[in-house]
């Protein structure tokens, strides 16, 4: 590893347990590098996760990190930053974290516009149970619990963030580690809730399932798959048939709730002092 | 310095996946009979980083300062 990048990590802990080939280690150097170029304190800065094969990332990083329990990484955040609201708070959760048990978690986060940076894994599958398929399990893929192949629409999880109030909203991948690590910057710069959806790949549970080659062929097809929001506005919509957008989606600031809360405090008190 | 060559390789955390030498667009890596990684082709190798960027495990390492 780069020698300036070890600081970020408990180094003794890696290797990490997750399986060759898997695409959250990519994503969370993204996240490290992310963080070192940001300049913010680190000893400001706490890592808060739910659980799932994403959600064991926190523990490979050297900060003050919160393992949490199955879909309430937003909830545990929530309490952090508004406890403390000085703290650059992060949280690492997966497709299923977030969006099956934590889908409520997750609405009202970014419906409150809590300045939380959220960087959400997505595989598409149940990593860590062994390949249950999630609400971001593209419809006719197949998983353990969809033999035959998904009937269920999928979830489009950045324009469900939008609708729900997130200020920030962009979309990376595995392959695209570069466009990520920017993407997680602008998140940390945005005061208010910031989702970053970060495209990875399982190949022990879907990839094989859905013949979708080797861990090489599955980031080869990140790269063709994903369009830069920037270059699909010049484009017809028959070319974006197949395609997912990935770059900056949103970027809207909005009052942060940490923020209102101690106004309406300061207010308070002060009407009390009168 | 003589014989040292671009890359630095942490082989004990090297898990086969094929990523590296799959993407390096000069082809200056290989993989050996369990998988792992290993220099083919030094001399091809332009420290792009490609590879450094997209190991899940963080086996490899451009060593940016030497040619
Ligand atoms: C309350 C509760 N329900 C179910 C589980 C079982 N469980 C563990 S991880 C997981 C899914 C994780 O999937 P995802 O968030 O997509 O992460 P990944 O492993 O794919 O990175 C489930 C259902 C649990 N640990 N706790």
């Amino acid at each position: 590893m780069r020698p300036d990048l070890q600081e970020l990590f408990r180094m003794e802990k890696l290797p990490h347990i997750w399986c060759p080939g898997c695409g959250h280690g990519i994503i969370m150097r993204a996240i490290a590098e992310a963080i070192k170029e940001s300049g913010i304190d680190m000893d400001k800065t706490v890592i808060v996760s739910g659980i799932g094969c994403s959600s064991r990332a926190p523990g490979y990083m050297n900060f003050d990190t919160c393992h949490t329990i199955h879909g309430r990484a937003l909830a545990f955040a929530t309490g952090i930053k508004l406890a403390n609201p000085e703290l650059n708070v992060f949280v690492i959760t997966g497709d299923g974290d977030a969006t099956a048990i934590g889908g409520n978690h997750f609405i009202h986060a970014a419906r409150r516009n809590i300045d939380l940076n959220v960087i959400l894994f997505n595989n598409n599958i149940y990593g860590m149970t062994g390949g249950q398929y999630s609400p971001l399990t593209p419809t006719g893929s197949k998983a353990t619990t969809s033999p035959y192949g998904n009937v269920e629409r999928n979830f489009d999880i950045p324009t469900l963030a939008i609708a729900a109030g997130a200020s920030y909203v962009g979309r990376g991948t595995a392959y695209h580690d570069k466009l990520l690590k920017d993407l997680i910057i602008a998140g940390i710069n945005n005061k208010g809730f910031s989702l970053i959806e970060a495209i990875s790949m399982c190949p022990t549970s879907f990839g094989r399932r859905n013949k979708l080659g080797n861990a090489a062929k599955m980031l080869e097809l990140q790269k063709t798959a994903a369009i830069n929001v920037k270059a699909a506005q010049k484009l017809p919509p028959e070319k974006l048939e197949g395609k997912f957008l990935i770059g900056e989606l949103h970027n809207k600031p909005a009052p942060e709730f940490t923020e209102e809360y101690d106004k309406l405090i300061a207010k308070l008190r002060k009407e009390a002092e009168q | 310095m003589l014989g040292e060559l671009p890359l630095d390789i942490n082989l004990k955390h090297c898990k086969a996946c094929g990523i590296c030498y799959a993407i390096c667009p000069r082809k200056a890596l290989a993989g050996d009979k369990l998988g792992k990684v290993y220099m083919s082709d030094p001399d091809k190798c332009t420290k792009c980083g490609i590879c450094e960027a997209h190991c899940p495990d963080y086996v490899i390492f451009v060593r940016r300062d030497k040619k």
